[in-house]
């Protein structure tokens, strides 16, 4: 949380508004993200948290403040949001994998149109990150012939494939039956070692204990908020927090 | 602790009847339902007898008009087709030069036959349509290495039919994706101008748009400049077709969750990128029903160009009889033969239809 080098992300008094209805949906966003920190995101659901995530792509847009990833400042400038997107890989919470590409070609579009690297190359790295999350066999089937986990695990080695310096997941395992949760949720964990940044909003609290440096409680578009997670599940500093816990650990 | 054992799988009863017990189930599994199976098989059976007693064995095949009008309403005159089936399908093309149309539709047929192939899809095919254009014309227009000219007004019958189509649908095809990818676009200028183009069109009959390509455009040209009846009309039936065809596409655009194109954003691919690699080829396999619908539709409005004096297929029956009091009484037959033309072209583009429709669906689940 504390760190003296250069935040590798920075929020600086964000806020943002949906342009269809007006709605106040970050308010005051301070925040900073040190270089190769895994970050968890909680909150209950409208909170903002997903929205905060999706700023730091620019697949949301943002009002007022500042927003500053990896030395480039979001803004209007689109120059800087390829920058940034070459930089930063994210997997969704519905996979969003291409249907009618195959596994493989899911992962050589990105290398091979946007970063011009020879199809042969692109092929041999994507096998690559298809073995470490343990689907190489699959090179070749279509996403939908693949169970939920199985897609999520190729959605991550996708993101991969563009070597990011940042990974933000979306609610990654929320849409899996039970059973398929921990194979996405050991991929990530593997991932932690690797020394990337790692944004996750997740409402698995066993992941947050296990690898996350800090956890991020939001409500109502504000950091309410943020600490070891240690010290946040056991003792939460507000009501607010306190009231979410039992709520989501009271079963 | 016990060990789960799991029950093995056995085929769905009932399922393997022989087509006895098939028609006892499904034709005659109550006295009100074997009296209507037998009814209707009936009906279907003097259908189909008096039908060919007209067709087939009352009907005089030969050009004889006496013999044909003695079979007047007992049999057909299938003799028509042999006196009038030339000038029903070539229209007013000098008659010497037949040979002309036929061979320069082929080409054009065959062009298309294998554009339909999706393992020709590559970067030839372009430069094949190129050449087949070039060659079309030639032969079509004449005036160049020894071909008597011929004016494109002297065009006609089926050969017209088909070049009004495949020239159309190849020309109106991107224009609807444009068309279609404008609407949604961000930029209010370009939505704007789209939806206009898509809301006059729609609120006009083809004949009218015709109409004014043909009478009105030429009012508004500059002196001297005169644009070929052809290209007028052409370019007025791409405009009316795209209109309806770009609504279809952007129905599929709209049917595509915004994951897709979220995670093409994600990946850094661009604008075009996205659409061309992830969008359409998506959206397009979901609207391929009535994208075909729309295309089988021109094919048949090309009819309509008798408005403007081009004599294609039907337009050159009405040439063919409307002057000649003899075989005129014999209409019916001639339009049956053009019927038969029609269907098979349509039933064609509705097989193929089902086909593509089947293969990109094969690509995303299996």
């Amino acid at each position: 949380m504390t760190s003296n080098a250069t935040p590798i992300i920075e929020f600086k008094g964000v806020n943002k508004w949906y342009a269809s209805n007006g709605y106040h949906v970050l308010r005051d966003v301070n925040l900073q993200f040190a270089k190769g920190e895994k970050v968890v995101i909680c909150g209950p659901s409208g909170s903002g948290k997903s929205t905060l995530i999706r700023c730091i792509n620019a697949l949301e847009e943002y009002q007022e403040g500042t927003l500053t990833v990896d030395g480039t400042v979001l803004g209007d400038d689109l120059k800087g949001i390829d920058q940034v997107r070459r930089e930063v890989g994210m997997v969704f919470q519905q996979f969003n994998l291409f249907p009618h590409l195959t596994v493989m070609e899911n992962l050589i579009l990105s290398p091979t149109w946007v970063a011009k690297m020879p199809r042969k190359e692109a092929i041999d790295k994507a096998m690559v990150q298809l073995e470490r999350v343990q689907i190489a066999e699959h090179a070749n089937k279509y996403p939908l012939q693949l169970s939920g986990g199985q897609q999520q695990r190729v959605a991550i080695a996708r993101a991969l494939c563009l070597t990011p310096k940042i990974m933000l997941f979306d609610e990654p395992t929320s849409a899996l039956d039970p059973e398929m949760i921990k194979e996405v949720l050991d991929v990530m964990v593997e991932l932690t070692s690797q020394g990337m940044t790692m944004l996750c909003v997740t409402h698995e609290m066993g992941f947050a204990k296990a690898v996350a440096d800090r956890v991020i409680f939001m409500d109502q578009g504000q950091v309410v908020e943020q600490a070891p997670p240690q010290q946040f599940f056991d003792s939460p500093q507000t009501d607010r927090a306190q009231d979410f816990l039992s709520k989501i650990l009271g079963h | 602790m016990h060990v789960f054992k799991s029950i093995e799988a056995r085929p769905m009863p009932g399922q393997s009847a022989s087509p006895l017990a098939w028609l006892r189930v499904n034709l005659f599994s109550s006295t009100s339902n074997s009296v209507m199976t037998l009814l209707l098989l009936a009906l279907g059976i003097w259908t189909l007898v008096s039908s060919m007693d007209w067709a087939l064995v009352h009907a005089v095949f030969g050009a004889n008009l006496q013999a044909c009008n003695e079979a007047r309403g007992v049999g057909a005159c299938w003799g028509v087709i042999t006196e009038k089936g030339r000038l029903i399908v070539m229209g007013r093309y000098p008659e010497a030069e037949h040979w002309r149309p036929i061979i320069a539709t082929a080409i054009m047929l065959g062009v298309v036959v294998i554009s339909c192939m999706p393992r020709f899809w590559n970067k030839a095919l372009p430069l094949v349509w190129a050449l087949m254009l070039v060659v079309y014309f030639i032969l079509m227009k004449g005036g160049w290495m020894g071909l008597t000219a011929v004016d494109t007004d002297q065009w006609g019958g089926f050969p017209l039919t088909v070049m009004l189509t495949v020239i159309s649908m190849t020309l109106a095809f991107p224009l609807a994706i444009f068309v279609a990818l404008g609407r949604r676009s961000n930029m209010p200028a370009i939505k704007a101008l789209c939806t206009l183009y898509v809301e006059l069109i729609r609120g006009v009959p083809l004949i009218t748009v015709l109409f004014m390509a043909s009478f009105m455009l030429p009012l508004f040209m500059p002196e001297g400049v005169k644009i070929d009846v052809l290209v007028r009309v052409v370019v007025g039936i791409t405009l009316f077709s795209a209109a309806y065809m770009a609504e279809v596409i952007r129905g599929g655009l709209q049917a595509l969750p915004k994951g897709q194109t979220e995670a093409a954003a994600t990946l850094g691919l661009t604008y075009w990128q996205t659409q061309r690699m992830i969008v359409l080829p998506q959206a397009l396999a979901t609207v391929v029903p009535s994208i075909m619908n729309t295309f089988i539709g021109l094919f048949k409005d090309t009819s309509l160009v008798t408005i403007v004096s081009l004599y294609e297929l039907t337009g050159a029956l009405g040439l063919a009889l409307n002057s000649d009091a003899d075989w005129r009484p014999f209409k019916i037959e001639a339009y049956l033969f053009i019927t038969f033309i029609y269907f098979a072209f349509c039933f064609a583009m509705s097989r193929y239809s089902l086909w593509i429709e089947e293969r990109t669906a094969v690509s995303k689940v299996r």
